[in-house]
């Protein structure tokens, strides 16, 4: 099964023919991914890695039967791609802009909240089932199928725990790049749900950042409704208060934001928590075998 | 993005907050000015830097004379000003706020933020005025009102009176604190802001609302829509090496340690600091090169890392997807030929490329020294530290 995206995902990409989207659709398919199509308004009737070109969401879901989109559009113009998405019924909608701005991302939750689909972005690096499907821009040879379901707000920290566990013989069932953004599509709590849910996930690694309560929250949650263990991170135990780490919800502003503070919280809530970044591969092949 | 308190108010003004009379003066003769300009017999002299608690360093004084104006304005002007926020150096004092002081009844607070729980715009007030919020919630958590704001229709008026009501105002006052509230709201949607602060918000004689401090914070990323307010950007406040680094794409936070780190992305980069931090040692900076490091980047990188004095050993830690470790080990070759390094640089590749990564760097014949995991590049790092001492 997997979680969000599977091989049976039938995905498009809108801003299809940008230079990321292509090398990453690409990519994608080359790795197992069914893309049909793709939207780039004003070149819709074109084709473009052999596959149809639409100008709309909506007329590309009514030709292909696409249920999963990744938005490679730029940032300005990301909010507006995100709900024709919503608006065109798509089912999992994987935003990889860095700088939306927060008050776009604060519409877009309103314009969001009753439907049923799930936004996973923005500012990741997407979402990835091993063999299966990728929607994003991580490199698919480092992921490899098996087990564990990841996820995280940082990248290129998702790919240094992947490495990590690759090195030790782990793979993943999925692994989900939530976003380094303070407003975004999906928390934790919805993707440890969808892990708790899942056959084919026996444990799950999460790794938060600074900034914000959701991976306390994420605990908690766990705590009172996970059967599956949760090996923990939260990176930035040295960033000074009150400055923007890169990502721009990783920003400590009140105690109970630190990485220590929360990771403190999250081991008495029962997550297996990890201190040093680099063994959090060790850590879960210790604490799942 | 910040901004200084004469702009937050003069922003507001426009909006229709109530404000004190007042304004800017960058020289002393200019201050004498302004406060006869503005009349009155009393004037508040406060300190324009980006950081809060001035109050505190003597950034905000009475002046009861043109006189106090004129010798207040010259013990402020070109001082560095301590507060609790600006560190042990504190900040250069610019230019000050000359504005005719006012008797506060009665002080409230009130403020505007996007919160991370509801994912929505959301006013917080509290009766406790002139505190910093993050006090009151932490000591009387009851006496913090929150209203998060639906953003299919806006803040709405009984949202306001209610929130006018809760903090204890009553008769007109609830009428114009709503008004009040409105105008921020609407200032804080079309200029994109992040976080408003009305600290204290005030009742003066004659029983009106009074805005007596203001704080503004802009999302950066908005910013290209918002001309007007990126004009109001003061680089004096800044670190320059960041500023310098936002220049070239880099993401660039100067820190007291002594291992200079140069990363691809944000979590990886503070992983990086932890996993240093982990070992014993203390980063000096935290820098996010991003995706798509060109050679030019990853020099850049350098050149910014090494203006630090304090850096004695230089981690590079580069997992790329969206980057390529070749390019990366072409910007570090291409560093150590047009830069004077004198200090070790440890590096970790992984990722795209990194079998076309490593022999660029063997065959440079440059003494990196290579690690094969985050771990051993934290080892590594500190192995060599040890060695110099």
């Amino acid at each position: 099964m997997s979680v969000f995206v599977h091989k049976e995902s039938r995905v498009i990409i809108q801003g299809f023919t940008g230079q990321h989207a292509t090398f990453h659709a690409e990519e994608a398919m080359q790795n197992g991914t069914t893309v049909v199509g793709g939207v780039t308004p004003g070149k819709g009737g074109q084709t473009h890695l052999d596959l149809p070109v639409f100008d709309t969401v909506d007329q590309a879901v009514a030709e292909t039967g696409a249920d999963v989109s990744g938005i490679f559009v730029p940032p300005p113009f990301a909010a507006d791609a995100i709900m024709e998405a919503l608006e065109a019924g798509i089912g999992v909608i994987v935003v990889i802009a860095d700088g939306i701005p927060v008050q776009d991302m604060v519409r877009v939750k309103r314009y969001a909240a009753g439907r049923n689909a799930v936004i996973i972005g923005p500012n990741t690096p997407g979402i990835i089932t091993p063999g299966g499907c990728k929607v994003g821009i991580m490199p698919s040879h480092i992921y490899t199928p098996g087990r564990i379901g990841v996820v995280s707000r940082s990248g290129t920290l998702n790919y240094e725990a992947v490495q990590q566990m690759s090195a030790l013989g782990m793979g993943q069932s999925t692994s989900v790049g939530i976003g380094g953004d303070p407003v975004n599509g999906t928390d934790f709590v919805t993707v440890l749900q969808a892990f708790e849910d899942d056959p084919e996930t026996d444990a799950v690694i999460m790794i938060g950042e600074i900034g914000g309560q959701q991976e306390v929250d994420a605990a908690r949650w766990a705590k009172e409704n996970m059967s599956k263990p949760v090996v923990g991170f939260v990176a930035g135990v040295s960033a000074p208060p009150g400055r923007r780490m890169g990502h721009a919800g990783a920003i400590i502003s009140g105690e109970s934001d630190t990485a220590t503070a929360k990771m403190d919280r999250m081991e008495d809530l029962g997550v297996h928590v990890v201190r040093n970044p680099a063994l959090i591969g060790e850590t879960a092949n210790r604490v799942f075998s | 993005m910040n901004i200084h308190e004469y702009q937050a108010k003069e922003l507001l003004k426009n909006y229709g907050v109530p404000v004190p009379d007042g304004r800017v003066a960058h020289n002393v003769d200019n201050a004498v000015a302004v406060a006869e300009g503005l009349g009155g017999d009393r004037w508040i002299v406060k300190a324009q830097i980006h950081a809060g608690g001035r109050g505190k360093g003597g950034g905000v004084k009475l002046a009861s004379s043109l006189d106090d104006v004129r010798s207040l304005t010259d013990q402020m002007i070109g001082s560095q000003l301590v507060t609790p926020q600006t560190g042990k150096d504190g900040r250069l004092v610019q230019r000050v706020l000359i504005e005719q002081a006012c008797d506060i009844q009665q002080e409230y607070y009130l403020g505007m933020v996007i919160d991370r729980a509801t994912q929505r715009i959301t006013v917080i007030a509290s009766a406790s005025g002139g505190m910093e919020i993050e006090e009151v919630a932490r000591t009387s958590p009851e006496k913090v009102i929150r209203e998060a704001v639906d953003p299919a229709v806006g803040l709405m008026g009984f949202q306001c009176r209610k929130i006018a009501a809760k903090i204890g105002l009553k008769g007109k006052q609830i009428g114009e604190a709503a008004k009040l509230m409105q105008a921020l709201y609407r200032a804080f949607r079309e200029k994109d802001a992040l976080l408003a602060e009305i600290n204290p918000l005030a009742i003066v004689n004659g029983g009106s609302l009074l805005a007596v401090d203001a704080k503004m914070n802009f999302d950066g990323n908005a910013l290209y829509r918002r001309p007007q307010i990126t004009e109001l950007r003061d680089f004096d406040e800044e670190d320059p090496k960041e500023v310098e680094a936002t220049g070239h794409g880099l993401n660039y936070i100067a820190l007291d340690g002594n291992v200079g780190c140069i990363v691809n992305g944000a979590g990886l980069a503070m992983a990086t600091m932890d996993a240093i931090s982990f070992h014993g040692g203390k980063p000096a900076n935290f820098l996010d090169v991003g995706g798509g490091a060109s050679p030019e980047k990853v020099g850049n990188a350098f050149r910014i890392v090494l203006q630090d004095p304090n850096v004695k050993i230089i981690l590079v830690n580069i997992f790329a997807g969206i980057n390529r470790c070749d390019w990366i080990a072409e910007g570090l070759v291409q560093a150590m030929r047009e830069l004077e390094i004198n200090v070790p640089i440890v590096v970790r590749l992984a990722g795209t490329n990194v079998e076309l990564g490593g022999p660029i760097l063997a065959e440079s014949g440059f003494p990196f020294i290579m690690a094969d995991n985050l771990d051993d590049a934290a080892t590594r790092v500190m192995e060599t530290l040890e060695a110099q001492s």
